[in-house]
């Protein structure tokens, strides 16, 4: 109950945020409010795997990369006027994010069942470093694709569209942003009360039990390894269009870490725990990142500090300790 | 219905059975019996391929059990209540009970009427139950399941003496509509009155099986006294 009001106020917050920043005509602040709108659709998914399912996964910055990769290769071709496929059927480049985000997370749905028929056998560490040993396989290839700008990415020079939006605009921008974050919330709120999501969970505190109950655990963790990963990837998409930029550094290891930090700052398997931890992530990367080079020394304190006293993350200090799953 | 032929089980490099055979017929409720350590949930773990055998035969209705996932056995028709009334506790009543449930004569309305006290905390995490409400949460949650075999491991123990006779009294219910019931425990008076067979083991080995009235002073003093 009160966690539900903690969680509507987190979600008005937002665009209170970004519509006081807009009336102030300060647009670089929608433009944060709109990273942190996007890194929290990216905790959103992670928490899938690692809230619900138990699934510590160092590998989701493969499939936010490959929203971002399908964001900045539709662009690339949009403005050089090549095709994407010449052969066998030709692909054209395209600019209009509902295309792109349906590549994007089609794209990611097969690299995370890919990635997760393999790393799911295995558990605990074993899972953590294989899913980071796919992860960089993915990272080398964006590094080694030269096609698509190599070591030195893909530069989005004109936004990608949205059918009836001016995406060029902060606050329009902002506002498809934030109704992904919506449909992200309610679709990971939705899959948890299932019982598809109540298996998942099940998965997670005792999978001899689950299997008691005569389900298997592992096509159960997949499903739910792969809706985690496709969520991640659409918050890729945005956040390449949102920095007009698209490169190996959202493939990276440091990314996988950031979005699991920002989940476990907000609270590990907490609905809108990702929404508290993006927030605050951001706010640190803003204030103390302009008076310190070091500011993730802090943050690394502020983790430690949620870890050791608060183990609800924010929503838990927020809200008390609530239902976990 | 289900029939173990001389399993042998390790844990890692120690073995627990050396050489454990029973048998359930349809309709029968046979208790496994012994003290402490001699390997009656060892026995359970690895009728349900938890712990699997290593050598010997766990058959159920004819069909050999080796190599199966043991969600594969769940489904043949394994209902098992693990040791420990293990729910999951962060789940609601009705959520641990609609997850495990499949098609069958058992639903949450005949679970409800066996034990009210569920349909009562439905919408209560399971945590938040007392340790019998958690016990009939997990047998509801094998019986749920429809199974054509239920096997419930220690399902009294450590339980107020009213609630554990609410719970013999949804044991014998079950019996007297025919549910084959393959069960562990450590009441002696109760199993007497319910059990049509008891196989009590000793250092992971069946020694004595028979019928109640047959564990005379004898035979209970030998092998199942401490």
């Amino acid at each position: 109950m009160r966690e539900g009001l903690v969680n509507l106020a987190l979600i008005a917050l937002l665009p209170l945020v970004a519509l006081g920043a807009q009336a102030a005509g300060e647009t670089y602040f929608v433009t944060l409010v709109t990273k942190a709108t996007i890194l929290a659709l990216a905790g959103i998914g992670l928490n899938l795997a690692l809230g619900v399912g138990g699934m510590v996964s160092l590998g989701h910055a493969a499939f936010f990369g490959i929203g971002g990769y399908a964001a900045g290769i539709a662009a690339h071709h949009v403005f050089a006027g090549t095709p994407v496929l010449g052969w066998p059927l030709t692909v054209e480049g395209t600019d209009q994010m509902p295309l792109i985000w349906l590549a994007g997370i089609a794209a990611a749905g097969l690299a995370a069942a890919a990635i997760g028929a393999v790393s799911l056998r295995t558990q605990g560490v074993h899972f953590i470093m294989i899913t980071l040993a796919f992860a960089q396989m993915v990272y080398y290839l964006g590094v080694s694709w030269k096609a698509y700008g190599g070591e030195d990415g893909l530069p989005i020079y004109l936004r990608n569209q949205f059918p009836g939006l001016d995406t060029g605009d902060a606050m329009q921008f902002f506002a498809l942003a934030f109704a992904c974050l919506l449909a992200g919330v309610a679709l990971v709120w939705q899959v948890s009360r299932s019982r598809f999501g109540q298996a998942l969970a099940m998965a997670r505190m005792n999978e001899a039990r689950l299997a008691a109950s005569g389900i298997s655990p592992y096509p159960v963790r997949l499903a739910g390894f792969v809706l985690s990963g496709m969520i991640v990837a659409l918050a890729g998409a945005l956040f390449a269009d949102l920095n007009g930029f698209t490169g190996p550094s959202m493939l990276s290891w440091h990314r996988s870490g950031e979005i699991m930090v920002l989940v476990i700052l907000g609270g590990v398997g907490r609905l809108c725990g990702p929404l508290a931890g993006a927030m605050l992530f951001v706010a640190f990367e803003t204030w103390l990142g302009g008076l310190t080079d070091r500011w993730q020394l802090f943050l690394g304190l502020v983790l430690l500090g949620v870890v050791l006293f608060a183990r609800g993350g924010l929503i838990g200090m927020l809200a008390g300790r609530a239902r976990h799953g | 219905m289900l029939a173990v032929e001389r399993i042998t089980a390790f844990y890692g490099a120690a073995q627990a059975l050396f050489g454990v055979s029973l048998a359930v017929g349809a309709g029968e409720v046979v208790a496994l019996m012994g003290r402490n350590g001699m390997g009656k949930s060892t026995t359970i773990r690895a009728i349900c391929r938890l712990t699997p055998p290593r050598d010997g035969r766990v058959s159920f209705e004819g069909r050999d059990l080796a190599g199966l996932a043991p969600h594969r056995v769940a489904r043949l028709g394994l209902g098992l209540v693990p040791e420990g009334r293990r729910c999951f506790a962060t789940l609601t009543v009705a959520e641990n009970l609609m997850a495990a449930a499949r098609p069958g004569p058992w639903d949450m309305a005949r679970v409800s009427a066996l034990f009210p006290r569920l349909a009562e905390r439905a919408a209560q995490r399971a945590a938040t139950l007392s340790g019998g409400e958690q016990q009939m949460l997990a047998i509801g949650r094998a019986l749920i399941t429809n199974p054509r075999l239920l096997i419930l491991d220690e399902a009294t123990e450590g339980l107020a003496p009213v609630v554990r006779a609410e719970i013999w009294r949804a044991v014998a219910a079950l019996k007297a509509e025919g549910q084959a019931i393959l069960i562990v425990d450590k009441s002696l008076h109760e199993l007497r009155a319910l059990a049509d067979r008891c196989v009590i083991l000793e250092k992971g080995e069946d020694v004595w099986t028979g019928a109640p009235a047959g564990l005379t002073a004898a035979v209970t003093d030998r092998w199942l006294g401490v």
